[in-house]
């Protein structure tokens, strides 16, 4: 039974009654929500609020970092040692690749010039380490300590050495939210890096799997096939490893394939994540209207690019909410067919 | 009377604060799902411990510390918070003198009420979760409270 403060008179008759109090304090609640989700009126606010629960997430995080300072400083000598040849040997053969990695690049960047296409080049990174706070086991975000200080800015891409992580969602000065592929108000868009199908890879919830549901039983995709960005939403790079097909069902009496994907970065292992800058391709696509029959949020994601003009101030050229960009809502890529190919520039 | 109102205050905060932290704290993957609402239950001790102090507004500002530390819909869970504490107010004096595992199947409502309503709002903004899943919390979080109970009540009568 709980014990009943001396403090505790009767309510009633102080101040306005509590019906009213609730009506009002419920009203707001609505106008809150409304503005938060119609018109993300609340970005600022956010952002404040954000930045004055950051103690918590400090505290929340003191005592993981105390514990990996003290098997930082008392791991023995022959581990650092076999830890050290073995970044040695790793850190040789990246070398090695990167001699051909660097005459690649200025071959692509050679036959891009012929092309008049820009894009993926002038690239610059940091490295975000991920806050250990859980902040809701159904939704796949996560915190970085990296924040609009660090020049992070809203949709920006996140990697790690494997592949593409996600974007960045929302930002306050000292941290910033990232989505995850996975998370099943996220959509990519994809291409099958040895035919270059294009497609959109959608978070399922599940931080295995996404799912390509724009795929046609006719379309050349088996499993094993490597799926990259492709870069047509103008918030992630082109050519970055993003999942690898596991499975292809094919019904023949429906119109589209059973196609699902493993991601390749390490969504639940990976403690730092890169924070990617890149020059968007500065030509503008062709069209900036889209015709009707495109999927409204596609639609928005395409025309993205086109707006974020200067890559030099990353802050700034993130026009889209966060509904917009890869951010498609499932139900909305569920509407008419390939959503991949709305966002393909038609030939001039 | 001022002083106790005070300390009273302070319990409050203190307890708050914990139960921010617990809201946010990494748990092993097994149990994650079944994180208690351990500020929710608070929301309601305070309501029905210290009514004055702990009112409507109190309720609506834990709601809405969960949304930012969240990143939820902001007022989402002001509004679910808001809800359980005008439930719990308006029959505190009930509530109060119910026995413990009478007060617990009360809690386990106002729970239900709550988780129905983040659901329900989730529902209205996007593609919800719909897992069972969702309302493990519920039960963990009644399980606790006749230990919280317990111990809040014992941390007030001896501090008195």
């Amino acid at each position: 039974m709980v014990t009943l403060s001396s403090d505790s008179r009767p309510i009633i008759g102080r101040g306005p009654p509590l019906g009213l109090r609730f009506f009002f304090l419920a009203v707001f609640s609505i106008v809150v929500m409304v503005l938060d989700h119609r018109g993300g009126y609340l970005e600022t606010t956010r952002s404040w609020l954000q930045t004055a629960v950051n103690p918590l997430y400090a505290v929340v995080q003191a005592p993981f970092q105390a514990w990996d300072w003290l098997t930082g400083s008392f791991t023995d000598r022959a581990q650092l040692r076999a830890e050290n040849t073995r970044l040695n040997d790793e850190l040789r053969e990246a070398r090695v690749k990167l001699l051909r990695f660097d005459a690649l690049s200025e071959e692509n960047r050679r036959l891009r010039a012929i092309r008049n296409a820009s894009q993926g080049i002038g690239e610059r990174t940091l490295i975000a380490e991920i806050v250990r706070v859980d902040v809701d086991p159904y939704r796949h975000r996560v915190r970085i300590n990296k924040g609009s200080d660090d020049g992070v800015f809203k949709g920006q891409p996140v990697l790690d050495a494997f592949g593409i992580v996600g974007q960045v969602t929302r930002v306050d000065r000292v941290g910033s939210e990232i989505i995850l592929i996975s998370d099943n108000e996220h959509a990519i868009p994809v291409q099958v890096n040895r035919n270059g199908i294009r497609s959109i890879a959608v978070g399922t919830g599940d931080i295995h799997r996404l799912s390509l549901p724009f795929l046609t039983i006719e379309s050349d995709v088996k499993p094993d096939d490597l799926l990259v960005s492709s870069g047509l939403d103008g918030i992630f790079p082109a050519g970055y490893p993003v999942a690898r097909i596991t499975k292809v069902e094919r019904d023949p009496s429906e119109t589209f394939a059973v196609v699902e994907a493993k991601p390749l970065a390490q969504l639940d292992r990976s403690r730092e994540v890169l924070l990617l800058w890149f020059e968007k391709s500065t030509e503008k696509p062709a069209t900036v209207d889209k015709p009707a029959a495109a999927p409204a949020s596609s639609a928005r994601a395409t025309n993205a690019p086109a707006e974020g003009a200067s890559p030099a101030a990353p802050a700034a050229s993130q026009p889209a909410p966060p509904a917009a960009g890869a951010t498609t809502p499932a139900s909305a890529a569920s509407a008419p067919a390939p959503a991949a190919t709305p966002t393909q520039p038609p030939p001039q | 009377m001022s002083s106790d109102g005070r300390s009273n205050g302070l319990r409050i905060t203190l307890t708050t604060i914990v139960a921010l932290i617990v809201a946010i704290v990494p748990l092993p993957e097994a149990i994650r799902s079944a994180r208690p609402h351990l500020l929710l239950l608070l929301v309601i001790y305070w309501s029905l411990s210290a009514p004055r102090i702990a009112g409507l507004m109190f309720a609506w500002l834990c709601g809405l510390a969960i949304d930012v530390l969240k990143g939820t819909l902001l007022g989402q869970h002001a509004a679910a918070f808001l809800l359980v504490a005008y439930l719990t107010h308006k029959f505190q004096l009930r509530i109060r003198i119910f026995p413990i595992y009478h007060q617990t199947l009360t809690v386990f409502m106002l729970l239900a009420v709550y988780e129905f309503v983040v659901f329900w709002l989730d529902g209205i903004i996007g593609p919800a979760v719909t897992t069972w899943l969702r309302w493990l919390p519920v039960l963990t979080s009644a399980a606790l409270w006749p230990l919280l109970v317990a111990v809040l009540d014992t941390w007030n009568r001896g501090r008195r």
